[in-house]
């Protein structure tokens, strides 16, 4: 219970950081509609185009405006030297991991909540469907996981900004080619059990990144 | 007596620099120590070994009687720690700072030891504003808070009266004291030494990664423990440039 506790510690002091200052969740909001314009206007996203392009631009989007929120979630961290307060405490290293993890996958929420109706409603893309809620959340779940824990190892880089999306595009290729190919079929009429191979691989994704992440963020953060 | 600082043979180095060279200090339980020494000492490295925030390379620590490398957790319990950075949340505001460290803490009557803390740093009528609107001088008074927030055992304090006004300066050191009372080892750094002899019931002198010079400060004379301390931390330097000179030459 302790642990759970302390997890829900972090998040909600995150939710609290960001309700004062709301300069995250609305950067990556901005970004996203920004880029989501972008690319109807780059590729013309109409009719049967924008069903074909719709998830590789859905997922895009997704990723470069995650990557603003991590690397800012972090940096907040670093701020003060707030990342001490956090590893003097009595808590399990990976407590802070899951704290941070959640708190960025909430706002990864956030802007998915808002960019998958906008995406639908521009672009007339059936996006508001069970199966494709299941593998946003499948895919967010793996990419805020690693990104969480490879934004604690960007902070501490001179150039963080440019160093977090060159260590997590690659790690996240996986889930990002899964959940453009899931969301692609589920677009074009199918089934979860039609794409249940690319479902499969997120799951199984999510669970190696969050038991690495588990381990392997004590060294990160420490000294 | 009973001794919750003990530390035997402690080395950390970063790289070839060897940081701390072989550090031995005691700090019994309500007792004050003040550690002195010239920038690049190894004073702020000593202060975050003990906190656990830094591993050390060699040698022996103990706090409580715990080993830090093996009890972690436990140990970091009985610390309060406050460093150069305040450790606080510039976008909450004091009262969600303290509330937050409370629980990552477990600390049980978190509300009323909060406002009890607020009010003794003179910061109550401040508790709902966000830190980043607070001077320096303010932060520091509630990173002091934050430091002693879980009752700790060992308060480990590195410059704890930078930016602090005389009022706030003396209310610190009347807090320290009445921590001391409870049975709270503590060890803070200073570049002030009158506040050194002042406020710690040892004085220590650290340089160049060893403790040159500890006792107790009613037995060291303020109008001469400058002169001291000039001769001592200047020994350091010429071993340092014996050794230096050896070295290129070795």
């Amino acid at each position: 219970m302790g642990f759970i506790r302390k997890v829900w510690a972090i998040v909600g002091k995150d939710v609290a950081a960001e309700l004062h200052t709301r300069e995250m969740v609305s950067a990556m909001l901005v970004f996203a509609v920004l880029a989501l314009l972008i690319f109807s206007f780059a590729l013309d996203l109409r009719g049967t185009m924008a069903r074909a392009a719709a998830p590789g631009v859905l997922w895009a989007t997704v990723t470069f405006a995650g990557t603003l929120g991590l690397s800012r979630s972090l940096a907040r961290e670093q701020q003060s030297g707030c990342i001490d307060g956090l590893l003097l405490a009595p808590v399990d290293r990976s407590a802070i991991f899951f704290g941070k993890a959640l708190g960025n996958l909430l706002s990864m929420a956030v802007v998915e909540a808002v960019l998958l109706p906008l995406f639908s409603a521009l672009f007339d893309v059936p996006l508001l469907r069970g199966g494709v809620l299941v593998v946003a959340a499948l895919g967010t779940v793996g990419y805020a996981a690693v990104g969480t824990l490879l934004a604690a190892i960007a902070v501490n880089t001179r150039a963080r900004e440019v160093m977090l999306p060159i260590l997590l595009l690659p790690l996240a290729l996986p889930a990002l080619i899964a959940a453009v190919q899931a969301t692609g079929g589920l677009v074009e009429g199918g089934g979860l059990a039609e794409v249940g191979g690319w479902v499969r691989l997120l799951v199984a994704y999510d669970l190696i990144v969050v038991a690495v992440a588990m381990v392997t963020f004590g060294y990160v953060v420490e000294e | 007596m009973v001794c919750w600082i003990e530390v035997h043979n402690l080395t950390r180095s970063f790289g070839p620099r060897l940081a701390l060279a072989g550090v031995d200090l005691a700090v019994a339980a309500g007792e004050s120590v003040t550690l002195v020494g010239p920038n690049g000492a190894g004073k702020t490295t000593l202060l975050r070994v003990l906190a656990t925030l830094t591993r050390p390379t060699g040698g022996f620590v103990r706090i409580a009687g715990l080993d830090p490398a093996r009890a972690g957790s436990e140990v970091r319990r009985k610390i309060g720690f406050l460093s150069h950075r305040t450790l606080l949340y510039e976008d909450l505001t004091a009262e969600q700072n303290l509330r937050f460290y409370a629980r990552m803490y477990d600390l049980a009557g978190g509300d009323a030891r909060i406002a009890g803390l607020l009010e003794r740093v003179g910061l109550a009528a401040r508790r709902h504003d966000l830190l980043r609107t607070f001077s320096r001088g303010m932060q520091q008074r509630l990173a002091v808070a934050r430091a002693v927030l879980h009752r700790p055992q060992v308060l480990l304090l590195d410059e704890p009266y930078t930016g602090l006004d005389p009022e706030a300066a003396l209310a610190l050191t009347g807090l320290l004291a009445e921590l001391a009372g409870e049975g709270c080892a503590v060890l803070l750094t200073t570049h002030d030494l009158e506040r050194a002899l002042a406020v710690g019931q040892r004085v220590a002198v650290l340089a160049r990664g060893r403790v040159v010079y500890d006792a107790p400060g009613a037995e060291t004379d303020p109008a001469t423990f400058a002169d001291l301390y000039r001769r001592l931390t200047c020994a350091a330097c010429e071993d340092r440039g014996t050794q230096m000179h050896a070295d290129e030459r070795g």
